[in-house]
């Protein structure tokens, strides 16, 4: 049910042609990314927020942080929830409602990248009362909304996530904690770079476009940590990928990421960053 | 609280008849078919419209015109205790006040059996909500070419620590005693949207109107400057 936009074959079979001839639709290198631009700290009501442009591609994410009950089988630890919402203004096709499963796996793919990385010190987020034991815990809400799809949600999504995770704060004042008379920063640690390659015919595509994403055999996300080691993946589509080519996409996660990295600690100290036009 | 002084300062140093800053860009967004940001105060808004196109599901189709189906949706981030997302009875009742206002004002019956998707997005809130997403959704309107008689906008009054005052802010909206959100079409003058909420005295009502209909005139400038901005550059248009 609903609107739906469809790729022609026309164009498809345009994008397979001109790959083995070694080109791309709008021109660029296969390995390379669309203009990056990361605004941090847009949404003043949010505890940490980043907007991030991958070409016409826009994604918004906030960070909500509030004192809560921690779970049982960790009653120290803080809580991460987060949430992807594919907004109507996004493209023709998206639909308020419940989540599709295509943003049900973003939204996990984007939690696991700021959950299992251990970006966020999940054992350090106990809040303590006056007698210093630990009843509440900070519970962290990260809501990402899609305002512009141009292709590859799951790298801007990610950077996104990451952008409003490093510069959100404790909202110690807010709420009154005890013994804490200003904000602070979230315990945090250096996070993994999530990045996306797409295989359509024979090539392998970094930062798909609209068109590549519609009609992609393979995807594979891969996030590598400063040390250049893998630490997540998410292959999706209904193609398959050779040996090879997952390791070569894991090559170009590791450099395409390294870049990006750059990026966004620029972003977070400085509030935004671009790459060069 | 004193929400306004002797002098007739308000909290945030505001005189009784001024609004907040208000700024408006046309054709913000790639995919949509019309689009528009707004900042007014605090507030963040964008707006997207799509269509007309067939309206989905086909129950809803209306065989003599097109219709209007607007969606208002804060973000989870948007405000001081994060909201739950999706719709609750306060977003789909302002989701309905809107669509009635646009539905007032489009040529619906070009399009029959069409749908217009107008989406509101609340990226930050504080106090006026509706009336900002209203004025930046006709922008979008206007900008994604959907033929109307006249481009609305919106601008609430009301009266706070017993003056009648004009756009209220998030403490006058909270501890004041009356807010009067009010849309204009300005080609015919007549109101598309009026909701009043507290306790005014016919003289108070009075002024707080006439305080409403010229905010929303000064917004209309800022929205017809927004579009201009984006259609009479020297280049010939936007980049989108």
């Amino acid at each position: 049910m609903g609107q739906h936009v469809v790729l022609s074959q026309i164009t498809k079979d345009y994008i397979v042609t001109l790959a083995d001839s070694g080109k791309r639709l709008d021109g660029r290198p296969f390995d390379a990314y669309r203009n990056i631009r990361i605004k941090v700290g847009h949404i003043q009501k949010a505890e940490g927020s980043a907007e991030v442009w991958l070409g016409n591609t826009r994604v918004l994410a906030g960070v909500k942080v509030q004192p809560g009950t921690p779970y049982p089988d960790q009653p120290t630890s803080g809580t991460l929830s987060t949430a992807a919402e594919m907004n109507p203004l996004a493209a023709p096709d998206y639909e308020a409602g419940p989540p599709r499963p295509e943003g049900i796996e973003l939204a996990r793919v984007v939690d696991r990248g700021v959950r299992e990385s251990g970006v966020i010190k999940f054992d350090q987020l106990g809040i303590k009362d006056a007698e210093g034991k630990i009843s509440k815990v900070w519970m962290v809400f990260l809501d990402l909304h899609i305002l512009d799809y141009d292709g590859n949600l799951f790298d801007a999504c990610s950077l996104a996530a990451l952008g409003a995770v490093l510069s959100a704060k404790l909202p110690n004042t807010r709420y009154k904690i005890e013994g804490k008379t200003e904000d602070e920063p979230l315990p945090l640690s250096e996070p993994p770079i999530s990045t996306t390659t797409v295989k359509i015919g024979k090539s392998l595509f970094s930062d798909p476009s609209l068109d590549e994403d519609l009609c992609l055999d393979a995807r594979l996300t891969v996030a590598c940590d400063q040390e250049g080691n893998i630490r997540a993946m998410q292959k999706g589509g209904y193609g398959s990928l050779s040996v090879d080519e997952v390791k070569s996409i894991i090559n170009l996660s590791r450099t395409n990421g390294a870049r990006i990295r750059q990026l966004l600690k620029q972003a977070v100290a400085s509030g935004e960053a671009r790459t060069q036009e | 609280m004193e929400l306004i002084n002797k002098k007739g300062v308000r909290m945030d140093g505001r005189k009784p008849d001024q609004m907040r800053d208000v700024r408006i860009e046309a054709g913000v967004l790639h995919r949509a078919d019309g689009s528009a940001y707004l900042e007014w105060g605090g507030n963040k808004v964008l707006a997207a419209v799509y269509g007309p196109r067939e309206a989905i599901p086909r129950h809803s189709q209306d065989a003599t015109k097109a219709v209007v189906k607007c969606r208002y949706n804060m973000a989870a981030f948007s405000v001081d205790d994060r909201k739950r997302p999706g719709p609750d009875r306060r977003s789909q009742e302002i989701s309905k006040v809107i669509s009635e206002a646009f539905e007032n004002v489009i040529l619906t019956e070009e399009f029959p059996r069409a749908q217009i998707d107008v989406n509101i997005e609340i990226l930050e809130a504080e106090a006026g909500t509706r009336c900002a997403g209203l004025t930046a959704a006709a922008v979008a309107l206007a900008d994604a070419g959907i033929p109307m008689t006249g481009l609305i906008s919106a601008c609430a009054a009301g009266k706070a620590g017993g003056h009648v005052i004009l756009d209220l802010g998030k403490a006058e909206d909270n501890y004041g005693e009356a807010d009067l959100p009010v849309a204009i079409n300005h080609q015919t003058g007549e109101v598309v949207l009026l909701q009043m909420d507290g306790d005014l005295s016919q003289k108070e009502f009075d002024q707080a109107l006439e305080y409403a209909i010229r905010g929303c005139k000064e917004v209309h400038e800022l929205q017809k400057a927004a579009l201009m901005k984006r259609y009479a550059s020297h280049n010939g248009g936007g980049e989108a």
